[in-house]
């Protein structure tokens, strides 16, 4: 399989979460996405020379529920247990801005009519935000996909891509939660196994060393994520308080007809212009750093379930070799069990293998990830604070 | 220095006694950078005649208390008028002044015209513009701090004492730099005494701190959290304020209760400022009264400045409710954002720890630091937006309900005079009655309620006519010192912001080449 650089794909916004080195013979990204009253419609546009497909160009209109349909043939699908399955989309969620939204229309008497326009604004922006990212989300998503060598060979993602009508996928709703239920015991028997609690004997450092690492950090970049949302959302509040001061003190300025008029007037423009750096500031902090440390929270997850898989093949492993020394000793089935055990050892060390390579390129991945953020947030905090700063000392002494 | 001095005798309101005053008080509300002389002219209250020259600086050789007075007078001519006037103590403070009665015109003017009547002769010569530039001259010699706050006693009957040290050159103290303990019921009992004097002739009385039953509780209770210290530094700060602003007034400057305040170490004990006590039921009781009152009086304004005056602060009182409720906001929410950025800055450390890539590990655990400093900052911002911003807006929000006092005590003024005048109408009324009814008896009664009543209307509408007078006087100088107050503090806070952003750079500076440094 040719690894080609893609060009050009670099500026969208998914490209800021994951590093992505594909092929061009597979171009996949939503072009288009329309929110309507309880949904999201994405277009999936496909671009492919493959031979598979019946055209070099199509699109499909796709909703969530499918996205999390394709997520989990991946995870069901024997093929794949030795890869990390890149990790399903969040559900789009415009509750709280829609509320927000409510709200506001409900209406403020005291609020004046600028005031209102400009909570309007920033609410409208909320929205746009809350929506650019989920499109975002599941556009990573399928690019993924499409970049890894084994999982873009899918026959299911290939329907995803092409084909035209619903995938109905809303029916198995009942059954998926049940499948979810289930799904949750056995992940709560995988935590045992991984936290090496049943006493599986792990025989390579390797993944000794990353069983540690992945639990650890897992759950502290957990606790980052939720705390950089606080940080974010506390932002957010601040650059909204400054709208009715700001007001407040334009209304102060107007009606003083002495030297305080100037002084009045010019702390509300501050105000005003702190409210939209600050407002700024909060957006940046969540696409650099809240989204970052989310992604990397949800694809940790995928690198841990990827270990529990192999826990599980290993526990099969010793299960087999179990069985077989019994068949031996008893000298019954010894042909079955030989067959058997040798299975699981091929199987565990398939697995072993790919999930050997799977994270090392997690790591990659994520320190690659972080650099270009981290860098990038660093970049964007000093542009606003540098705009905060200098025009407010001219008019301190303009005051 | 003090001697004992009769205050002169008092008419009941002479019109002499009264105009003088009137100039008086000129002097007394403003702060003096020269002082001419003139030749005295005599006064019946035994003010010999004398040769008072301007630079005079050693003491005349006639009467003791005048002299000394005299000597103070020049001797700070350039600097502050110190009407020094201890024979008032003695007058004033030896009674309690009462917390609620409204004490009458009459007991005001008393030490007045006393301390006036010896530099009479001086104010009668100066000319108006000197007067002027008095006005507009603005030394104040004295500076004012209270600090270290201290927990005296245990249990509910602890309280706070707090030190306030005065320093100053005004010859009218006896030290140039004193100190004493107060506690928080002794201020109040000063803004008490000083507003029973002077509210209702039109003086704005800077307001006393608030009081907080939760606050105290707390800080008697023990609690020795952060929310009780932070309580009793925003006490301390606002009852700094408190004072620096009263001493600011040259009218109550010259109080003897507040000079006893400063000065003496010990201090009855103002019970009546309890909200439970006898006193402040009357307090409440008349407060209610008063507000049925003023819905009762309809004025004929007949001075226009007055009606604009007061929709102006009608209208700044709801402009800095709003604008203060609004900064109240943004104090709480910075101080959220504040401990959301310290929990942050944790996990993430947290998280630089387990990284096991070491530059990115290093980079995280540098985040980590920064984002500690950042949270320093927002702290200290915080800090800033309340008390400077936030805790301007509440004391003028107070100061500006003193002001309406003002004039609702003006109107109670003219009501007063109104009432006379209808009075004495019907007095009239009743007397032709009486001469037509022809009873001869009745009629000397009759004659005598009439001029009594005259005297009444006369003194209402000179009472009305002074009041009017100070208080355009006081708002134009509440005007000067608001102006003043809110540029200085919009500067000063403008500065903190400014400084934050700078120091946010300086941060992110830091931090940019670790990231980088990311391989």
């Amino acid at each position: 399989m040719e690894v080609h650089p893609e060009a050009g794909k670099e500026g969208k916004p998914s490209c800021a979460l994951v590093e992505l080195q594909g092929d061009s013979s597979l171009q996949v990204e939503i072009s288009d996405a329309v929110s309507e009253r309880d949904k999201v419609k994405f277009t999936v546009q496909t671009k492919s020379c493959l031979p598979h497909f019946a055209q070099t160009e199509f699109s499909v209109v796709r909703q969530h529920e499918e996205f999390i349909w394709l997520h989990d043939a991946y995870v069901e699908n024997e093929e794949y247990a030795g890869l990390i399955i890149p990790p399903a989309p969040p559900r789009p969620d415009f509750e709280a801005s829609r509320e927000k939204l409510q709200k506001l229309g409900e209406g403020d008497s005291s609020v004046t009519r600028e005031e209102f326009a400009k909570m309007k604004q920033e609410l409208e922006a909320e929205y746009l935000a809350i929506f650019k990212k989920t499109v975002a989300m599941h556009e990573v998503f399928l690019q993924r996909l499409a970049a890894h060598p084994t999982l873009r060979r899918d026959h299911n993602f290939f329907v995803f891509l092409e084909y035209g009508q619903d995938l109905s996928v809303r029916g198995k709703n009942r059954k998926e939660l049940l499948g979810g239920f289930l799904r949750n015991i056995v992940k709560s028997a995988d935590e045992a196994l991984i936290t090496g609690v049943s006493g599986l004997k792990e025989v390579d450092d390797f993944f000794e060393h990353e069983r540690t690492f992945l639990l650890e950090y897992h759950t502290r970049i957990r606790d980052a994520c939720l705390r950089a949302d606080r940080v974010m959302r506390s932002h957010k509040c601040l650059a909204d308080d400054y709208i009715p001061i700001s007001a407040a003190l334009s209304s102060l300025g107007s009606q003083e007809v002495n030297q305080l008029r100037t002084s009045f007037l010019k702390l509300a423009e501050l105000f005003e212009r702190l409210r939209k750096l600050e407002g700024r500031v909060a957006s940046d902090e969540d696409l650099k750093l809240s989204d970052m440390l989310r992604y990397y929270m949800r694809d940790s997850q995928a690198a841990k379930d990827l270990l529990y898989r192999r826990l599980r093949a290993l526990a099969d492993y010793e299960n087999a070799n179990k069985a077989l020394d019994k068949a031996r000793t008893r000298n019954r089935e010894v042909r079955p069990a030989e067959s058997h055990q040798q299975l699981c050892c091929q199987r565990f060390e398939r697995l072993s293998d790919s999930a050997k390579q799977e994270l090392m390129d997690f790591k990659s991945r994520r320190v690659s990830s972080f650099r270009k953020n981290l860098i990038e947030l660093a970049e964007l905090e000093l542009k606003h604070a540098k705009l905060k700063g200098p025009p407010g000392a001219p008019s301190a002494k303009a005051v | 220095m003090a001697a004992e001095r009769e205050p002169p005798p008092l008419g009941d309101g002479k019109p002499t006694d009264f105009e003088e005053l009137e100039d008086g008080e000129d002097l007394f509300t403003s702060t003096v950078s020269t002082l001419e002389s003139s030749p005295s002219s005599p006064e019946p209250a035994s003010l010999p005649a004398e040769d008072i020259s301007a630079n005079s600086n050693g003491p005349k050789p006639t009467e003791v208390v005048l002299d000394d007075d005299r000597e103070d007078l020049f001797a700070e001519a350039t600097e502050e008028v110190s009407l020094d006037s201890p024979e008032r103590e003695p007058i004033l403070s030896s009674e309690p002044s009462p917390a609620v009665t409204p004490v009458t015109p009459t007991t005001l003017i008393a030490p007045r015209i006393e301390s006036k009547s010896m530099s009479a002769p001086v104010i009668f010569d100066r000319s108006r513009e000197e007067i002027e530039e008095e006005a507009n001259g603005d030394i104040f010699d004295i500076e004012i701090g209270v600090s270290d706050p201290e927990k005296v006693g245990d249990g509910m009957n602890a309280y706070m004492a707090y030190r306030v040290t005065t320093k100053t050159s005004l010859s009218m103290f006896s030290k140039s730099e004193f100190s004493v303990k107060r506690r928080f019921s002794d201020f109040l009992g000063l803004h008490s005494k000083l507003a029973s004097k002077y509210l209702h002739v039109g003086y704005i009385v800077p307001p006393a701190p608030e009081k907080s039953i939760v606050g105290m509780t707390k800080v008697k209770v023990g609690k020795e959290d952060s929310s009780s210290t932070e309580f009793v530094e925003k006490r301390r700060a606002a009852l700094e304020r408190y004072l620096q602003r009263t001493v600011k007034h040259p009218t109550l400057l010259q109080d003897p209760d507040l000079r006893q305040f400063l000065e003496s170490s010990e201090l009855p004990r103002a019970v009546n400022t309890q909200a439970l006590s006898g006193a402040g039921i009357l307090r409440m009781v008349n407060k209610a009264a008063d507000a049925v009152n003023k819905m009762t009086i309809k004025m004929n304004e007949s001075d226009a400045w007055f009606e604009e005056k007061q929709q102006q602060f009608e209208n700044l009182d709801q402009q800095l409710r709003k604008l203060h409720a609004s900064v109240e906001a943004l104090v709480c929410h910075r101080k959220e954002l504040s401990a959301n950025t310290a929990a942050f800055a944790k996990s993430a450390a947290m998280l630089g720890n387990s990284e096991d890539h070491t530059a990115l590990s290093r980079a995280l655990s540098q985040l980590a630091e920064v984002e500690e400093k950042i949270d320093q900052l927002h702290q200290e911002q915080a800090f800033a937006d309340f008390y400077m911003f936030s805790e301007l807006l509440s004391d003028y929000i107070r100061l500006i309900a003193a002001v309406k006092g003002v004039f609702d005590h003006r109107m109670k003024c003219w009501q007063k005079w109104e009432d006379a005048q209808i009075t004495l109408l019907k007095k009239r009324e009743a007397e032709a009655k009486i001469m037509v009814a022809n009873k001869p008896d009745k009629i000397q009664q009759a004659k005598n309620e009439i001029r009594e009543w005259e005297a009444k209307v006369q003194q209402g509408e000179r009472e009305f006519e002074q009041i009017s007078k100070t208080i355009r006087k006081e708002v134009g100088r509440f005007e000067k010192e608001r102006v003043k107050d809110f540029k200085t503090v919009i500067i000063k806070y403008l500065e903190s912001l400014v400084q934050t952003q700078q120091q946010l750079i300086k941060y992110w500076e830091a931090f940019l080449p670790e990231a980088k440094a990311i391989a």
